[in-house]
């Protein structure tokens, strides 16, 4: 329960405010999703627990016993009204979960297969391009991955092109390869889940965008084996500004208005050139560690402790 | 993308680019046309099923009422483009995870952290 509740709150929080995830994304999006995982299994575990109690003494036991006297349609002796209450609250709690995963992700397949057909249309494949590299006849600057099995596409627009030069356009496109080929959205899916099956859960939010700043690092430091730093940062502060100008030239001040306010919740840009600016010292062989160890506890700790309780 | 989804591409490029709507065996003899393809011959029935398909995907519109039926682009060619750039810009109501850009939006507070960024990098190039 004490488990539940540090993960739920202060934990997360700490994670989120921490300086060292910039330097090792990675590691970090490994112990955020440890995090979520073991959050989730502590805090369905401990409720019930909590409203096994009367049906047997260990956690097996008791689930045999629960599932007798569902059976039965019988109450065993001792039970109370909390303790049943918890039960509900844990199947509700871990249905809803699951379901609204289910539907994240078949809403997210259902788009994407319409976004595929339209891109198929719409957009020619990039001339002396092997790997599925499209462009799209529109003039703001725009690079995005489509993920898709073997119809992944990378996505320039023709405003990118001719915004960025050679060097700077490879960077673009290796970040993008990172993301497909590191299977990013479905990380990201996943905290969107979360994040909007439990809304009112501050955490969720801070999480979904820790995640997603996360994997544009992972991304970023794949293109840095293609193209040097600042030309990684140059092409990211470029596009950056530059779609700006093209939101507010061309769309009503209430779009503009929209657009920014999203943002303000999630600033995903400034982090990653300021990055790529600074010399940021690695984690130590310590640190790395350190957070392996509290990534590979937070898998094991809460099944051992429920299944001991 | 499988041939029938350049055969989708060709179609749909003939009829954004006609006035009226097109008979299958029009649009048959348009992709004859070695302008546009270059390619084989193909049958009308080849040519009704990719219709079919793009009308179930919502592309196309089959007018019943005339024989032989006439077929017409739903939307036009830069409707589809907004469509498509409103989804990745994230100007719709429904956001998905489905995509992810390489540079989201930006306030302008943002804008002009990254322009001083810009001059940083500038300078220390020089």
């Amino acid at each position: 329960m004490v488990l539940a509740v540090l993960l739920a709150w202060p934990v997360p929080i700490l994670l989120a405010g921490a300086g060292w995830p910039s330097t090792a994304p990675g590691l970090a999006l490994a112990l955020w999703q440890s995090i979520a995982l073991a959050g989730g299994v502590s805090m369905i575990g401990s409720l019930l627990v909590f409203g096994l109690i009367p049906f047997g003494t260990t956690p097996v036991a008791a689930l045999a016993g629960l599932a007798g006297h569902v059976i039965a349609g019988t109450l065993p002796v001792g039970a109370t009204l909390p303790g049943v209450m918890a039960l509900c609250l844990a199947l509700i709690l871990g249905a809803h979960l699951l379901l609204n995963l289910g539907m994240t992700f078949l809403r997210a397949e259902r788009q994407r297969r319409r976004h595929h057909t339209l891109i198929g249309l719409l957009s020619d494949p990039l001339p002396f391009d092997s790997e599925g590299t499209r462009v799209i006849d529109h003039a703001a600057p725009i690079a995005y991955c489509l993920p898709g099995g073997t119809r992944s596409a990378t996505v320039l627009s023709r405003g990118l092109l001719r915004l960025l030069d050679a060097d700077q356009l490879r960077g673009v496109v290796a970040h993008e390869r990172a993301h497909l080929r590191q299977q990013h959205h479905l990380v990201l899916l996943a905290f969107k889940s979360w994040h909007s099956a439990l809304p009112w859960f501050p955490i969720a939010n801070r999480a979904e965008n820790a995640v997603a700043l996360l994997v544009e690092m992972m991304a970023d430091d794949q293109a840095r084996l293609e193209v040097d730093d600042r030309t990684l940062a140059r092409a990211i502060a470029l596009v950056g500004t530059a779609h700006l100008a093209e939101v507010s030239g061309t769309q009503s001040p209430r779009a503009v208005a929209g657009a920014l306010d999203e943002t303000s919740s999630a600033d995903l840009v400034g982090p990653r050139v300021s990055r790529l600016m600074g010399d940021t010292p690695a984690l130590g062989t310590v640190g790395r560690g350190a957070v392996l160890a509290a990534t590979a506890g937070l898998l094991v700790l809460p099944p051992v402790l429920l299944l001991t309780s | 993308m499988g041939s029938l989804g350049v055969l989708e591409r060709l179609l749909m490029d003939i009829l954004w680019s006609s006035e009226r709507p097109l008979t299958a065996n029009e649009l048959r003899d348009a992709l004859l046309d070695p302008a546009a393809t270059g390619a084989k011959p193909l049958a009308t029935t080849t040519v009704l099923t990719v219709l079919s398909r793009l009308e179930q995907k919502g592309f196309v519109s089959r007018d019943r009422e005339i024989r032989p039926h006439g077929y017409s682009a739903v939307s036009s060619r830069a409707q589809h483009t907004a469509e498509l750039m409103h989804e990745v810009l994230g100007t719709t109501s429904d956001r998905t995870a489905t995509l992810a850009r390489f540079i989201g939006n930006v306030s302008p507070q943002e804008a002009q952290t990254l322009r001083a960024l810009l001059e940083g990098v500038d300078s220390a190039a020089e």
